[in-house]
């Protein structure tokens, strides 16, 4: 027999209608529209607030992510902003009062070429100096840390070492956007489900209120959390975003006794996996090329993620697929975010995360929620303003930092 | 046959239970297996689950969560409970987790054993074969039911290529079910005026009579995509353990109607076909449905269509006294086949308050109990283990709840048939929108997908006249739609109608606390019941996406064929709603069978992976014991190991020998792109950052190229062959995507220039000839060819013809900073002229050097390595390289340089980096600080300044170099900074990134 | 896997293709006449469209010829195909494949599942 998951509690937010007016409106029921609204209402005393879903609360890339934390990029800025997330991450169970899963079994960066273990000797001593815990590991530990990871010559690219982040590790993504709605909902927060926004009205350069299928709700702060449709809402508001969304794919396999404790991913070969807590694998595809809203991508995609993960985990011959999923990134040029004031008083645009979003959930809530009460940035995400596409000043995380998700 | 000791635990009942009439199993080959250790005998043509039934054994694992004991539900891929992991059979072969039993087919010595939910992951190699399989057709079939095979055989008799695919061993998707005689009082089930069997058997012996039609059973369509591509697991296990195995040996395939060369399928395992189709007919059939009652999970408690499948299929009656709780006609049918095998049934227990005409002809025919609007409300599992033993039965009123305790009736079987669902999988999968139709209580189609078409049960028709006619009428239609036409012929069945369902979603009682309905099973798989539903809607879940991830219905393996509707039903009753079309469906999604990861990784593994790409010298520095490198796809030799040299010794020799005789290198894997055109030169002074139009024929430059954003994209040396033509050659691994840059700049933004592009990488080898002795070594394999330094400047290049007769181009390039050469010659000669190279310079001690002395010898000149020492944020400034900027021209990226941040003066430099004790070797990628910055990151971030991006120990030198790029770097040469190695700081002196011969003087000879 | 109808060498699988992302995007006459936040707007701002969408694409593994295409970023469906230079074309009539059987509902059907982004 196996053991059940933790049980939810018995109650988890209300369904109220929403009111004619409230200090800010949330765009976007996900898990950075929960969690900005989490620090607004304890952070910043903002408990006036509501959380505007389309659809159903965190039933975007919320739903469809796969769970991986982690806090190891290389450039300063990121690593800054994503071990923020970490550490709250390491204090969110506690807070929500919520056993959201939350698993520090480790992040494994494989490196299969010259190239990649330059990389990631890079990425590991910075992160050591940036008070990431990271280490370089040989093939041999690798296979310590991970022992199903084939490590011979019979790979077309021999592993050849990797990183590993032993804080690092996943949680149970629809746990964690109940939890943090919970709280909201006992803080006042009104979280209002099937809720469109069909307009944001301007006065001016001004923010004034947003349009709803449900009726006009005034407001002079919103904030975008609406990750693979930032685009669109923003036309609304008349600005543009650095922004291309597109479908990234991931699928789930049946339950199986516990064979692999950690997380693992490769860049070169392609593959991201971790075992999550009833059993079943799973594992991120690659970002369909093309731009898209469809939620779904080629199976080739698929197929080439599985050839990856045989080949470098022989024993996940016979597992099936259970489940294939897609969902929409928002995409930068940098694949760096965005979390930032706009053009638009009043107006704030917190996108671009790419495959980063859940890792990222806290500290984005966290800095965004700062954004919006002092219309201003905190330190940690004032590089990921919308001026650095002209200055040039960009962050760029598709160059050396290897893994992108 | 012959019958095991009963396992312990499990229900075994005593006496035969074959029946004398089975229209699916071969009684002349007993196949031997066995199941968690206990030995069982059945027939070629027997599941798993259908020999065990036989045997007397109905309970299968224990439940996943709640250790319940549970049963086969059902006798297809829908099954829930049944799912053992199936041992390694052959050579090579590996155990397999999670595998419906009611879906393996028996064969001799098979082992399996019975899961409880949780499958085991076998760390054995699998080493069979999985094959991809591409195939376009005209029309696709997916389902070879009545209405699949009418739609077959309409389009295919048409000549439009016909594809028809069928999850099962054998034609006749429901009819398999069926008796295969005549049954007294049960349906007509014959077609134009011969028995269902016979039919199936006469249509598809046609199939192989027709060019262009193909059926292949035993392979599932799991995934629909866009524009009609399809993609189907076809399974041949049992063909390749009875082919391969020590078994008998001989293939039961009769009914495989395949017509492809057996000798190449020999050995596949799993094929996954990619299918485009103009055209699609789905006839994908039904699913039943079990009841919601209290204890509804017990052993013996049975899809009424399973009971009939296992009687008819494979004579086995699942019980000996069968209940049966109806809520619609389709359980009559079983009623019939269970009274004409002699089967005792105490009642059929109908919800429905009045009889249908069905209902009451077979009744009236079989004489059985008939209790109407009444079902069952709970059971007794007193039987061997926890098979049912009784069920208790009570009325229903209007609004479905039952009344009171009624009465208690002993069976050891209780069939239930909860209404169909329509396997609408791959419809939905592609958006196709569904709607609730109440009648029938199912989702079925909208409208179909554009280019597809729904025929028979995935529509809610039942009967078997409606199958054949829409599935004809599609099948004609579909080939018409894609060019082909024929006459329409309708096969004919007798007319049926069936009354309307009375569904129960819930059965409950009127006091009865949804959240004490801890056993009202809804998903057996995930052990969650109608409390589980309760409880999400009480924590405030409305969204049917919400309670299936609060309580986990539908996310098993058979992700919510048998539950999903009861889910929803659940939920509406709950909301105290009727309508489940106003709470919905969740999403379908790929694949509609679970598909096994060596399936569809197929043969891409080890070499197949990304099979590499190999110079035509390839062999002999195999031979000479190269190590290699992967490049950008390909294998390049990384160095030469002599015995008992180590890495650095070898680099150390191979670096030396360039510099003080001479070393060679095959440099053929560089990228190469043939441009022409009269534009060419206007051309590339626009994609390079410094100016090719006043190149002179017969000379090369180096160029390098930027994206707009102004950053470091890729580099190298571009010749002038005539006055319209040059060859470029790019970086290794870039060779593809500057060429695809190539033609995205000229054919999207500037058109009007006469300009081609061809690759030419593979027509080339190239031998890179280096060091002070080059120019001896190139004057011999060159007779004709003044090498002179007068005569044969840097970067100029001459064709002429080599000693053997091979016309060459050679080149006097250096990325050594020595005097050197390159040799390119067609690719064809390649080794030929690297032994001769090798012969040549053999006086001379010359020696082949791999890609890390490249590194090494142009490290020490500084020169970088795109990729290496740029990371996508490096301008040709931060690299020190504006010399190679114009001034005067624009290009690619020039605007880019004068926006804030890319201006500033202090950006990283690339510099050089010495450790100052002479001796340390900083690793690659070692980060560097301001000397005397405190290293406390657990106080808070150091400041980093820069890191090295490439360090060796140099043979020139010998001592140890780097490159780095620094903050402001230029201009802190001499200061010294600090690299935290290992705990401690090392000392690093900023230098310039020339190490070696500043002044050029070796590059002449 | 979608298909896409490569004008020189017929239908061909997506995997043969390079998306090019938004079609009609010229680069400046003059980079150098432009503030630094135009040139940003060149270097990094594309339309986002969600619905029909004028694209790039190039048969990278067949002729290698780009061409401009209009497909439908929910539905997938190409509805135009273009050489590159010409006008995006008024896509309303252009759509070759408004056969009378709907491809799919367009606005989120209320039985067909609850994945609608989530705004």
């Amino acid at each position: 027999m196996a053991d059940q998951l933790p049980e939810h509690p018995d109650f988890l937010w209300r369904n109220p209608e929403p009111k004619k007016s409230y200090e800010a409106v949330i765009i976007g029921g996900g898990g950075h529209g929960l969690a900005t609204a989490y620090y607004l209402a304890k952070d910043h005393g903002m408990t006036n607030i509501a959380i505007l879903e389309r659809g159903w609360l965190a039933g975007g890339n919320m739903a469809r992510n796969t769970t991986i934390i982690r806090s190891n990029y290389l450039w300063d800025e990121s690593a800054a902003m994503y071990e923020k997330s970490l550490k709250l991450w390491e204090q969110l169970p506690e807070e929500l009062d919520y056993d959201f899963l939350f698993s520090q079994r480790g992040v494994l960066n494989l490196a299969h070429t010259l190239q990649d273990v330059r990389e990631s000797q890079r990425r590991v001593n910075a992160n050591a100096l940036n008070g990431v815990d990271a280490e370089w590991l040989d093939p041999e530990q690798v296979k310590e840390v991970c022992p199903i990871i084939n490590i011979g010559d019979d790979l077309r690219y021999p592993v050849m070492g990797g990183t590993y982040q032993p804080r690092a590790g996943i949680a149970k993504h629809d746990h964690v956007a109940w939890a943090f709605a919970r709280k909201c909902d006992e803080m006042g927060v009104d979280i209002i489900q099937n809720c469109e926004v069909t307009g944001i009205e301007r006065i001016g350069d001004k923010v004034v209120g947003v349009e709803t299928n449900r009726g006009n709700i005034a407001t002079e702060k919103v904030a975008m959390c609406v990750a693979g449709d930032s685009s669109v809402l923003a036309d609304m508001a008349g600005i543009r975003l650095p922004i291309q969304s597109h479908p990234l794919q991931a699928l789930v396999s049946e339950l199986f006794e516990p064979v692999h404790p950690t997380v693992v991913m490769s860049n070169h070969v392609h593959v991201y996996v971790s075992q999550a807590h009833k059993g079943e694998l799973v594992m991120g595809a690659g970002v369909d090329s093309y731009n898209g809203y469809g939620q779904r991508g080629g199976f080739h995609v698929i197929e080439e993620q599985l050839a990856a993960a045989v080949e470098l985990f022989p024993i996940f011959a016979r597992a099936h697929v259970l489940r294939t999923w897609g969902g929409i990134v928002d995409v930068t040029l940098d694949a760096s975010p965005i979390v930032s004031k706009t053009e638009v008083a009043g107006l704030y645009a917190n996108c671009g995360w790419g495959t980063g979003g859940f890792k990222g959930t806290p500290a984005a809530g966290f800095t965004f929620a700062h954004t919006i009460a002092n219309d201003e940035p905190h330190p940690l995400n004032a590089p990921y303003a919308l001026d650095r596409f002209e200055t040039g000043h960009l962050i760029d995380e598709h160059g050396a930092a290897a893994v992108a998700h | 046959m012959t019958h095991s000791a009963r396992p312990s635990g499990s229900t075994h009942l005593s006496g035969p239970t074959r029946l004398d009439h089975a229209t699916g199993i071969d009684r002349s080959r007993h196949i031997s297996f066995s199941v968690d250790g206990q030995q069982h005998t059945g027939f070629a043509g027997d599941t798993i689950a259908s020999a065990l039934i036989a045997s007397g054994r109905i309970d299968c694992g224990a439940s996943t969560y709640l250790g319940r004991s549970r049963g086969i539900l059902s006798a297809g891929i829908e099954e829930s409970n049944a799912l053992v992991r199936v041992k390694g059979r052959i050579p090579g072969d590996v155990s397999e987790s999670m595998l419906p039993a009611t879906r393996v087919p028996i064969t001799e010595g098979l082992e399996a054993d019975y899961l409880s939910g949780l499958g085991i992951l076998d760390p054995g190699q699998d080493e069979l074969v999985y094959e991809h399989k591409h195939i376009h057709v005209d029309v696709l079939i997916v389902g070879a039911g009545p209405a699949g095979l009418a739609a077959a055989r309409e389009a295919g008799k048409s000549g439009a290529r016909t594809l028809l695919l069928d999850d099962r061993s054998a034609p006749g998707g429901s009819l398999l079910s069926s008796p295969g005689r005549s049954v007294e009082g049960a349906l007509d089930e014959s077609i134009d005026e011969v028995p269902a069997p016979e039919w199936i058997e006469a249509t598809v012996n046609g199939f192989a009579e027709a060019e262009e039609i193909t059926y292949r059973p035993n392979t599932t369509v799991f995934g629909s995509y866009d524009s009609n591509f399809f993609v189907a697991l076809e399974d041949r296990t049992r063909e390749l353990v009875e082919t391969e195995g020590t078994g008998s040996g001989a293939s039961a395939g009769s009914a495989d109607s395949d017509r492809d060369d057996t000798a190449s399928r020999a050995g596949t395992r799993q094929r996954v076909w990619h299918i485009r189709a103009k055209q699609v007919v789905l006839a994908t059939g039904a699913h039943e449905r079990p009841i919601v009652f209290a204890d509804n999970d017990r052993p013996g408690i049975m899809l009424a269509s399973a009971v009939r499948t296992y009687l008819n299929r494979f004579g086995v009656a699942a019980g000996q006294r069968i209940a049966i709780a109806a809520t619609n006609d389709s359980a009559y049918e079983l009623l019939a086949d269970l009274h004409a095998a002699g089967i005792d049934v105490p009642a059929i227990i109908d919800s429905r308050a009045t009889a249908s005409a069905m209902a009451e002809r077979v009744v009236d025919t079989t004489g059985t109990r008939l209790i109407l609007g009444s079902t069952v409300t709970g059971t007794a599992g007193e039987g061997p283990a926890g098979r049912i033993s009784r069920v208790t039965v009570a009325a229903l009123d209007e609004d479905a709840v039952a009344a009171g305790h009624g009465e208690d009736i002993d069976v050891d079987l209780l069939a239930v048939a909860g209404g169909f669902s329509p396997v609408i999988h791959l419809h939905g999968q592609r958006r196709g929108p569904i709607v609730w139709r109440a009648d029938i209580a199912a989702f079925v189609p909208k409208t179909p997908v554009r280019d597809q078409f729904t025929v028979g049960a995935i529509n809610g028709d039942y009967s078997l006249e409606a199958a054949l006619k829409d599935g004809a009428e599609a099948g004609n239609a579909a080939a018409n739609r894609s060019g082909f036409a024929a006459a329409l012929t309708v096969p004919k069945a007798a007319a049926m109608t069936f009354a309307p369902a009375r569904p129960l979603w819930l059965v409950t009682s009127a006091e009865d606390d949804h959240t004490a309905l801890t056993t009202h099973f809804i998903d057996f798989q995930r052990d969650q019941s109608v409390a589980d539903v309760q409880r999400a809607m009480n924590a405030g879940m409305r969204s049917v996406e919400h309670i299936k991830r609060y309580t986990s219905i539908s996310t098993g393996g058979d992700q919510g064929k048998t539950s999903a509707v009861n889910a929803i039903g659940a939920i509406t009753s709950i909301l105290g709603e009727t309508d489940l079309g106003s709470v919905g469906h969740t999403t379908f999604r790929a694949p509609f069978a679970p598909v096994p990861f060596a399936a569809l990784a197929g043969r891409r593994k080890g070499e197949l992976f990304d099979p590499a790409r190999i110079t035509a010298i390839h062999p002999w520095h195999v031979a000479h014991g190269a190590e290699f490198e992967d490049v950008g796809g390909w294998k390049r030799p990384w160095y030469y190991p002599r015995p008992g040299e180590d890495m650095e010794a070898a680099v150390l020799r191979e670096g030396k020998a360039v510099r003080e005789s001479v070393g060679f290198q095959d440099a053929s894997t560089l990228g190469k792109i043939e441009i022409r055109g009269t534009d060419a030169g206007e051309f590339l002074g626009q994609i390079y950052t410094n100016g090719f139009k006043k190149l002179g024929v017969g000379k090369g430059r180096y160029g390098l190229m930027c994206t707009p954003d102004g950053m470091i994209f890729d580099d190298g040396v571009t010749l002038r062959v005539a006055e319209d033509r040059y060859l470029m050659t790019t970086t290794t691994g870039g060779a593809a995507t500057v060429l695809e840059w190539l033609e995205e700049w000229h054919q999207t933004e500037w058109p009007h220039l006469d300009v081609v592009f061809t690759s030419v990488t593979e027509q080339w080898s190239t031998v890179a000839v280096a060091g002070p002795r080059s120019r001896d070594v190139i004057a011999k394999i060159a007779p004709n060819l003044d090498v002179s330094n007068e005569n044969f400047e840097f970067m100029g290049f001459r064709e002429t013809t080599l000693a053997g007769g091979i016309p060459a181009r050679i080149c006097r390039i250096s990325f050594s900073g020595e005097l050197a050469f390159e040799v390119n010659v067609e690719n064809y000669y390649g080794l030929a002229v690297w032994e001769a190279v090798a012969e040549a310079g053999a006086e001379f001690d010359i020696t082949p050097y791999g890609t890390e002395v490249m590194h090494v010898l142009r490290a020490e000149k500084g020169f970088i390595i795109v990729g290496q020492d740029t990371d996508g944020t490096v301008t040709p400034q931060d690299a020190g390289m504006e010399w190679i900027v114009s001034k005067f021209k624009d290009f690619i990226g020039k605007r880019s340089y004068s926006r804030i941040d890319t201006a500033r003066e202090d950006r990283k430099h690339l510099v050089g980096v010495l450790p100052v004790d002479g001796t340390t070797r900083l690793a690659e990628g070692a980060q560097l600080i301001t000397s005397g910055t405190p290293v406390t990151p657990e106080a808070g971030p150091v400041p980093m300044i820069g890191h090295v991006t490439s360090s060796y120990m140099s043979p020139s030198l010998d001592r140890p170099i780097g490159l780095a790029f620094v903050e402001n770097g230029r201009n802190r040469t001499g200061e010294i900074i600090q690299s935290p190695v290992a705990g401690s700081l090392v000392d690093v002196e900023i230098t310039s990134p020339v190490f070696y011969d500043p002044e050029g003087n070796r590059r002449d000879g | 896997m979608l298909l896409i109808d490569c004008p020189h060498c017929g239908p061909r699988d997506e995997t043969e293709f390079h998306y090019g992302g938004q079609a009609h995007v010229a680069y400046p006459a003059d980079p150098h006449a432009l503030s630094d936040r135009e040139w940003a707007e060149f270097l990094f701002y594309r339309d986002n469209d969600r619905g029909l969408y004028a694209e790039r694409w190039s048969h990278s593994l067949g002729c290698r010829k780009w061409f401009n295409a209009i497909r439908d970023t929910v539905t997938y469906d190409f509805t135009a195909i273009y050489p590159m230079g010409q006008a995006r074309p008024d896509t309303a009539e252009a759509a070759p494949q408004a056969s009378a059987i709907a491809e799919a509902d367009p606005q989120p059907h209320p039985t067909a599942g609850f994945e609608g982004a989530v705004r």
